[in-house]
């Protein structure tokens, strides 16, 4: 769907709709398995040996929020459809709405702790990619990235609670941990893992004092705000909650803050709610009061708690989904949400604003909707306390209060919008909006009726195995029922709904005039939140300036310092000594060789600032040395690519020095060198010999001991039986490790193209564009001269040697052909091979130079990376067709006419992929170099801004 | 033997590690440069030192492996000299590049004040 461009709305409206009905028909079609076997259980294996297992466990509770997700999920699709502009990418919207909910649903049907906290914290990301979705707006931008700082920090939380409570019980399967409630609340660690698991449901479900994000999240569009910011996510912490009802509730602890936190939101959340000019704002208030009464019924730690809670969550995403979709209906059609603004709408939207009409009344609680029951049920439950603390006093009168305040935001939401005066001021003309916009209204709105009215008959089977699910044998007797005769709670809802009446008729005109939430106005979480987040980041920003570098050279005396460190400690634990082995006699010649050798690499080391040539001359002397050090100590395939590799090198980089700048010498003031230059140079002499002491060290104690079995032993034993090779080494690159062979030239190719890419955009400085001065010394004799064409000289220079280098052409291209053919018996094989015909073309290159090489001989490096690439991927596969592994080799001995017996093996194949793509490789990184030269440097004037973005890749 | 390989191992180590504690960015290459080579010489070490030992097995059933020459090490130095001379390629160019864009050959693209 991501796939789709950005204006199918109608495609995507459809795909998602489509995978949104699947999932509903697929969470009904398990109801009846639900009901006769309690949990459904389908268990993949992923990481057995730690516990972490992709485990999908359904139980009453969680087919519950399925069905809500799904359900809702279905309609707010169908209403986005309509609700979505066609300026905005809607595909977009629907995948990350789609992925949305399948994040939900994981974590609801989770079955073991890990796998719920990752959900929980995916849930979390697509909120944040669904509330910044209008990614123009700056709000959107700050409240996505609000809710995620706020849920994400509480997400860790919950992992850290899981874990904790996983370390109690052993494992995570839910199953384990649900019977094991006993001994996590016996357990030392029931508190802390009790703290972190509330923090997460309380940021997630927007329980104060985390509440304010929500508010915010209302920039998000309205059709994410019904789904996930009143019906689904923000209901994820109180399915947390419920789920782990059993193991964790009943306790002081939890009663104290569970119950106070669901309280003090509830109140916090009405109180403002009433205050609110902006209609989703108002939702978003009411909203966290309504979580806050779920919090709370769940705090009292009581059976019929837990019921009244899970009805209660059913209820509020019933009519408050439907209300914000009828807010954003409104919205669309009007636009604006000002409260202050609407008026009278009923005139011109009469179907909506009586569907609006009866979600509210829902939500304040009137009689035969299913506001009222949960709310009856509430009330009870708060005038039977029972703890034996302040709150049982308490709790009755708070609660009538927050009703009556529920109420009165209820009538306001209602009565100032679609009722009174006809609105003036609007900037577009109200209609009533399609039939299938205002559908899923109109269902859910049927839904809050049919479960006021028939309420043991609707929602009774389904409420009662979620209930059946977290309180298995405990389950109360409850009575879903209207008339309960005339009892204290239905007083007391009765008096809510008076006051909140009164209220409403007395206060109005001081409520649209008020400006923000008198008591609680300057208890803003934002700017707490926001203070937060400034200290962190200067503090960040102070530690990076203390801690951190940019400069390469400190990063890099740092890393060799711990490593150095880190290599020595060992030694200084155990002390260091040489092993039994004998030093062998040393031979005068290999001493000699390295004598030579190391001077060459100080010398190196010494000249490479002023004298880059000399420089590279002796490092390449140095690389010598190491080479003649392989073919002594039997190694001739590693000095036969030592060397081949070494020539390249020295070439790439003598083509790389015409573009380095010329170093002048540092003047020092007064004449001295200042004491920091020396303490430096002093400190990296020091860590430099002291990495060279430690490496000598290290190896010389290595070679004393005696080598014990290894893996070699296998690979000599059956190189030649199984490899069909007698060069070890080439069977292990080609046939036993050949993989490994695989992964490397890939990153050769990489590596080629990389550098292809890098000089394609090449500028160099300039002070190196011009021509070379013996170019130019010589173009400039061409000119004087009048029977010589401008270039004479150049081609002219080194003619000899030009023509002894082509004649030799063929010879190279033979031997790297014989180097590729008997890499398996002798030493070669594809890589040398490959870096031999590379040189014979560079030297052609060299000799001849680039244009007139390019006329002669097609060089097509990219083409020859991919041949050879494919080749060697080919061969391997090729295993395949006759049911082998992938890279098994085949071989076989065959007499050919002229060449004698010649070792058939499909390594040779391989081999030869290997040969095309270092080849290509190889000449690609070298011609690319050379190219530079020969460019036509562009006149055009590269402005700084491209000069920094290029800088950047 | 030993020892002059490990006296070698450890001159060009510490020439590398000067050299990448240099500024300039070509000093740069030329110590990563010496320090593969001690890096390579030294993993081959890890194979113990063998003079005029037979580098290819015979064609018999079973070859002994107490007289031939650790392969499992050279297989790896060769992948290793593969690596690094892609790696040097790579690093060459990188700092040409930026040589080109910052007018500079510092390592980290602007003179030290």
């Amino acid at each position: 769907m991501a796939l789709l461009p950005s204006t199918a709305r109608n495609a995507a409206g459809l795909i998602a709709g489509a995978v949104a009905l699947v999932s509903l028909i697929l969470t009904l079609a398990l109801y009846p398995l639900i009901e006769t076997e309690g949990v459904i259980r389908t268990e993949l294996p992923w990481l057995p040996s730690l516990g972490l297992n992709l485990l999908v466990r359904i139980d009453g509770l969680a087919w519950l929020f399925a069905l809500l997700i799904t359900v809702i999920g279905l309609l707010v699709i169908i209403y986005a459809r309509y609700y979505m502009s066609r300026r905005d990418p809607v595909p977009r919207f629907f995948a990350f709405l789609l992925a949305f909910m399948g994040a939900m649903l994981g974590l609801v049907l989770s079955g073991n702790l890990i796998q719920l906290a990752f959900f929980w914290e995916l849930t979390s990301l697509f909120s944040f990619l669904l509330i910044g979705y209008w990614n123009h707006i700056e709000a959107a931008r700050s409240s996505a990235r609000m809710a995620l700082i706020v849920t994400a920090a509480g997400g860790l939380c919950l992992l850290v609670g899981v874990l904790l409570i996983g370390k109690v019980v052993g494992s995570y399967d839910l199953d384990a941990v649900l019977a094991a409630a006993d001994l996590i609340k016996a357990s030392e660690y029931y508190l802390p893992a009790l703290i972190f698991i509330l923090l997460g449901a309380f940021t997630k479900s927007a329980q104060f004092p985390f509440h304010f994000w929500l508010p915010h999240a209302m920039a998000a569009p309205t059709p994410v705000s019904a789904y996930l910011h009143s019906a689904t996510m923000v209901k994820a912490g109180i399915f947390v909650l419920m789920r782990f009802w059993p193991v964790l509730a009943g306790t002081q602890e939890w009663y104290l803050i569970v119950g106070t936190a669901g309280l003090l939101t509830f109140v916090i959340g009405a109180w403002a709610a009433i205050f609110q000019h902006d209609l989703k704002g108002l939702l978003a208030y009411s909203t966290i009061s309504h979580l806050g009464i779920i919090t709370l019924l769940l705090g009292l730690g009581s059976p019929l708690g837990l019921v009244a809670a899970i009805f209660h969550t059913v209820n509020h995403a019933t009519f408050k989904a439907s209300l914000f979709m009828a807010a954003g209906i409104i919205d669309h059609e009007t636009g604006t949400r000002d409260i202050r603004k609407l008026s009278g709408l009923y005139a011109v939207m009469p179907i909506t604003a009586t569907l609006a009409t009866v979600a509210a009344a829902a939500m304040a609680g009137v009689p035969l909707l299913n506001g009222f029951l949960s709310k009856e049920m509430f009330l009870a439950e708060a005038l039977d306390g029972g703890s034996g603390t302040f709150l049982d006093v308490l709790l009755p009168v708070v609660a009538t209060t927050a009703l009556a305040l529920s109420v009165l935001y209820s009538i306001r939401f209602v009565l100032k919008t679609f009722f009174g005066p006809p609105p003036v001021g609007l900037s577009k003309e109200p209609r009533e909006p399609p039939f299938l916009m205002r559908l899923p209204i109109t269902v859910l709105v049927l839904a809050c009726l049919l479960i006021g009215i028939f309420p043991a008959m609707t929602v009774g089977p389904v409420l009662d195995v979620a209930v059946r699910a977290v309180l298995q044998d405990d389950t109360p007797y409850y009575s879903l029922a209207i008339w309960h005769g005339l009892t204290q709670p239905l007083l007391l809802s009765m008096l809510a709904l008076a006051i909140g009446t009164a209220g409403y008729f007395l206060l109005r005109d001081r409520l649209n005039a008020a400006r923000g939430a008198p008591g609680i106005g300057y208890f803003k979480g934002r700017r707490m939140f926001e203070t937060v987040l400034a200290v962190v980041i200067s503090g960040s920003r102070v530690l990076e300036k203390l801690l951190g570098t940019r400069r390469l050279q400190s990063q890099l005396r740092i890393l060799v310092a711990l490593a150095s460190l880190a290599a020595l400690l060992p030694f200084l634990r155990y002390g260091y000594q040489l092993g039994p082995n004998a030093l062998s006699p040393v031979q005068p010649g290999f001493a000699a060789i390295w004598v030579a050798g190391a001077v060459c690499a100080i010398g190196s080391a010494w000249q490479a600032k002023y004298h880059r040539l000399a420089a590279l001359i002796l490092m390449s002397g140095a690389g010598l040395a190491s080479c003649i050090s392989f073919v002594w100590l039997s190694a001739p395939d590693l000095a036969l690519t030592q060397l081949l590799v070494e020539t390249v090198t020295t070439v790439l980089l003598l083509l790389g020095l015409r573009w380095m700048p010329k170093r002048q010498p540092v003047e020092w003031p007064r004449g001295r060198m200042p004491k920091s230059v020396i303490a430096r140079r002093g400190s990296d002499l020091a860590l430099a010999l002291l990495a060279g002491a430690g490496m000598t060290a290290l190896s010389l104690a290595v070679m004393t001991f005696p080598i014990g079995h290894t893996m070699s032993r296998y690979f000599i034993e059956n190189a030649y039986p199984q490899g069909g090779g007698r060069n070890v080494v080439n069977v292990i690159l080609v046939d036993f490790r050949a993989f490994d062979t695989l992964g490397e030239i890939t990153v050769l190719a990489i590596v080629g193209l990389t550098i292809y890419a890098l000089l394609r955009r090449f500028r160099p400085a300039a002070e190196s564009v011009r021509m070379p001065q013996q170019q130019q010394v010589q173009n400039a004799y061409d000119h004087r001269q009048e029977d010589r064409a401008l270039g004479d000289t150049l081609s002219d220079y080194l003619f000899v040697p030009r023509v002894v280098i082509e004649w030799l052409f063929p010879a190279i291209v033979v031997l790297s052909l014989y180097l590729l053919i008997r890499g398996h018996d002798a030493p070669g094989g594809g890589f040398a091979a490959g870096i031999t015909m590379s040189i014979g073309l560079i030297l052609q290159y060299m000799a001849a130079g680039t244009r007139s090489i390019e006329e002669r001989l097609r060089i097509q490096p990219l083409t020859w990376m991919g041949v050879g690439l494919l080749l060697a991927l080919g061969t391997g596969l090729g295993a395949w067709l006759f049911d082998f592994p992938f890279l098994t080799t085949w071989f076989e001995y065959a007499g050919i006419p002229l060449l004698g017996q010649v070792p058939l093996a499909s390594a040779l194949l391989f081999d030869l992929g290997v040969f095309i793509l270092v080849i290509g490789s190889t000449t690609l990184m070298l011609v690319a170099m050379a190219h530079q030269s020969i460019r036509t440097p562009s006149r055009r004037v590269v402005p700084p801004a491209a000069l920094s973005a290029e800088g950047a890749v | 033997m030993e020892l002059v390989l490990a006296l070698g191992i450890g001159v060009f180590t510490a020439s590398g590690v000067w050299l990448i504690l240099r500024p300039r960015t070509f000093q740069l290459v030329l110590g990563l440069c010496l320090m593969s080579y001690a890096v390579n010489l030294f993993i081959y070490a890890m194979g113990r030192l063998r003079v005029d030992a037979p580098p290819l097995v015979g064609s018999e059933a079973v070859a002994d492996a107490a007289i031939y020459t650790d392969p499992l090490p050279q297989a790896l130095v060769l992948t290793a000299i593969v690596i690094s001379f892609a790696m040097t390629a790579l690093l060459l160019v990188v700092l040409i590049a930026a040589r080109g864009l910052t007018g500079t050959d510092h390592v980290d693209g602007e003179d030290e004040e």
